[in-house]
């Protein structure tokens, strides 16, 4: 426990009771302060793996364009299970877990790319997408806050219905997108970089915004680090629980718009495994699995992480099984060196 | 509980427009399910005629089983195998409900031979752990086709059905090698399904036998997983690591819609794909020559019609008159077809979404 800091400059909304006397502080000026030194071994780790690409494929890792327009591939196949990890971030600060993700952005991308919906335009497919994950997300929170379910199973109930009622909208057909506006999401450039990957880049920014400079956020992770002290200490801990659900459903929608615009269709396939790839990113970027403590930009490189390694074993034609096999030890060295350097901070001044 | 100060009567009213406006959106949404399709031409494989094994026989009933139809391919296996059975008037079918794992399917298929139905198409989760219940309609007097995804006992079925998997990546090789024969430096990249079955490592296996034959080799081969967006990631990263392609073999033509789109999203044009088991979408693309995959090799689910058929002349006691009085034979592989613009007509039949 540590003294209360003064973080009053930092509130728009106003101070709350939720941050007195617990370690939140802690973590809120070391992600502040310095991302690069909490988030140091995934920056090691992606150090390592560009090595391994620069003595492996130097004709790709050594060449100014052609590294720069891998990495536009890597940081555009990250662009969607990014925005769907930055969502779980919240949900696993708020001591929560929200294993719905890959089947709502399924159920979200095949409500938007329906016969009906297509007729509609471009606008009412994203609207569509977007409430669907939404209103998903609500269902999620409100089972959990008051139906008091565990979240554990409240979204493992909504993984299978949402992936079912998904292949029950779309036939388990593949709905190909016939709007223009839609598929060119995807072919977009927005200042030299793919419009998708400013797309990520943007919800990463406001998620951070989000996290560590409103009333919000802080009541996020006040939940996660203790409920019961929190509603002691007057969060209207349920109403917080319901937006969380809500907001990781809405990063489905938004990603859905992003995989269906990059697939060219909606599919009950879409998003497959999401759940899994983006828990695994939040946790191998600092994030604690039982809430109270997690960053927005650990959970970025996290993805980046998994998918430089992607690129990485088929650039160099490796078979997937090595892929696999390296994702399990990256990420359970990734927690050995988070856990590592938590206990460092902890240690040195508060 | 906790002290409400707010005013309960301003409260009570932002929660019922809340609550108007989240059934509005559902309204909204749920007016955009709709999904009717333009014209489905599934079924209708065969013209009818009265000779022969058309001929209709003593009546006999068919159940068949499936996994969960959750890829467009398994949907037209259940559909192709409704339609077929509708020609016969001699048929009493019956599909049984779908799978969703391979106990569940055993479980389903020992209710079927309790049944006793005078035949029993399976077309299994798994097929090594389909394997026992086959035996045990066999023992029950039922014959079993097996559908697809074989038994590993020949004695758990009276007939083994399925396209020819091989054939699939050696026609698909053929194509790309009489395109490219004479360039040995050829970039040819392959996009496999799911790795771990033996389908996928039969297709990779005849495509590299006909690339052979032309002194070509597979520069790159990249995993997929029969989904869309498996699909398009492979093709990214693929298109990534190769700065130049000359053709492309795709194990799927769901997967393939991702990997056109990869292909369109970087930019690239330079080489040409070719598909598998010949979707709507990418015939359509054949047809009008407007995308990168110029040709596809079939492997098509209306083999669940021919398995109806098969079924009905073994319940029936009978065989094809061509077989020159011998029995039917107790294993099938359906050939594959290449289909190019110059065909793609007389396979749009076949399509499937």
């Amino acid at each position: 426990m540590t003294e209360p800091v003064d973080v009053a400059d930092h509130r728009p909304a106003g101070p709350g009771p939720a941050d007195r006397g617990w370690s939140f502080s802690q973590w809120f000026r070391a992600d502040a302060s310095e991302p690069v030194r909490r988030n140091l071994g995934l920056v090691i780790v992606l150090i390592v793996l560009y090595a391994i690409g620069a003595w492996s494929r130097p004709d790709i890792f050594l060449h100014a364009d052609r590294l720069w327009s891998n990495e536009l591939t890597v940081l555009t196949l990250a662009s969607s299970i990014g925005v769907v990890a930055i969502g779980m971030t919240f949900v696993i600060i708020s001591g929560g877990i929200d294993l719905s993700v890959g089947a709502l952005l399924a159920l979200a991308s095949v409500w938007s790319t329906t016969v009906a919906t297509q007729s509609y335009g471009a606008a009412t497919m994203v609207l569509a997408a977007l409430l669907v994950g939404t209103i998903a997300g609500v269902v999620n929170g409100t089972l959990i806050a008051y139906g008091r379910m565990a979240p554990f199973i409240a979204t493992l109930a909504m993984m299978v219905a949402a992936r079912g009622l998904a292949q029950k909208i779309s036939g388990k057909t593949t709905q190909v997108v016939s709007v223009h506006a839609i598929t060119d999401i995807a072919q977009r450039k927005v200042l030299g970089l793919p419009l998708l990957v400013v797309i990520f880049g943007v919800v990463a920014v406001l998620a951070w915004v989000l996290l560590n400079r409103t009333t919000f956020g802080r009541r996020s992770a006040a939940i996660g680090g203790n409920g019961e002290a929190a509603r002691l200490a007057g969060i209207n801990v349920r109403r917080t629980q319901v937006l969380i659900y809500a907001l990781s459903g809405l990063c489905c929608g938004i990603a859905a718009i992003m995989v269906t615009a990059q697939a060219n269709s909606g599919s009950s396939d879409h998003g497959n495994l999401y759940e899994l790839q983006a828990i695994a990113a939040v946790i191998i970027g600092g994030t604690a699995l039982a809430g109270g403590r997690g960053t927005i930009v650990g959970s970025v490189l996290g993805v980046l992480v998994f998918t430089q390694i992607t690129n990485l074993f088929i650039v160099n034609n490796l078979a997937i099984e090595y892929q696999l096999i390296a994702q399990g030890v990256i990420i359970v060295a990734a927690v050995l060196v988070q856990q590592f350097r938590v206990s460092s901070l902890r240690r040195g001044p508060a | 509980m906790t002290v409400r100060v707010t005013n309960r009567y301003s409260a009570g009213r932002r929660r019922l427009l809340t609550a108007v406006a989240v059934v509005a959106a559902g309204v909204v949404l749920t007016s955009c399910t709709s999904n009717t399709p333009k014209s489905s031409n599934s079924g209708s494989t065969s013209s009818s005629s009265s000779t022969g094994a058309a001929a209709t026989g003593k009546k006999v009933r068919i159940l068949f089983s499936g996994p969960v139809a959750d890829h467009g391919f398994l949907a037209a296996i259940n559909s192709f195998a409704k339609a077929e059975a509708a020609k016969y008037p001699d048929v009493d079918f019956k599909a049984l409900e779908a799978a969703a794992d391979a106990p569940s399917q055993i479980a389903a298929v020992q209710t079927a031979i309790a049944e006793k139905p005078d035949a029993l198409i399976i077309f299994p989760q798994d097929g090594d752990q389909l394997t026992g219940v086959g035996k045990a309609a066999t023992a029950a007097g039922i014959p079993v086709i097996n559908l697809d995804r074989k038994f590993n006992d020949a004695s758990a079925y009276r007939m083994f059905l399925a396209g020819d998997n091989y054939k699939v990546g050696f026609n698909a090789g053929t194509y790309i090698g009489q395109k490219l024969k004479g360039k040995p430096n050829s970039v040819i990249g392959e996009i496999t399904g799911i790795a771990t079955l033996a389908l996928t490592k039969e297709r990779s296996q005849g495509f590299k036998d006909a690339l052979a034959i032309y002194g070509l080799k597979v520069s790159r081969q990249v995993n997929a997983s029969f989904t869309v967006q498996s699909g398009q990631q492979a093709m990214a990263n693929l298109l990534a690591a190769a700065p130049h392609l000359d053709a492309v073999f795709n194990h799927d033509d769901d997967q393939n819609i991702g990997s056109e789109a990869a292909a369109a999203q970087a930019g690239r044009k330079e080489f040409f794909i070719v598909g598998t088991a010949c979707s709507n979408t990418m015939l359509k693309h054949i047809k009008a020559g407007d995308a990168r995959i110029e040709a596809d090799v079939t492997f098509t689910p209306a083999i669940s019609a021919t398995a109806v058929s098969m079924a009905r002349l073994i319940a029936q006691g009978r065989s094809m008159p061509d077989l020159a009085g011998l029995p039917m034979p107790s294993n099938m592989l359906i050939d594959s077809e290449l289909v190019t613009k110059d065909n793609v007509a007389q396979f749009e039949k076949f399509g499937w979404d």
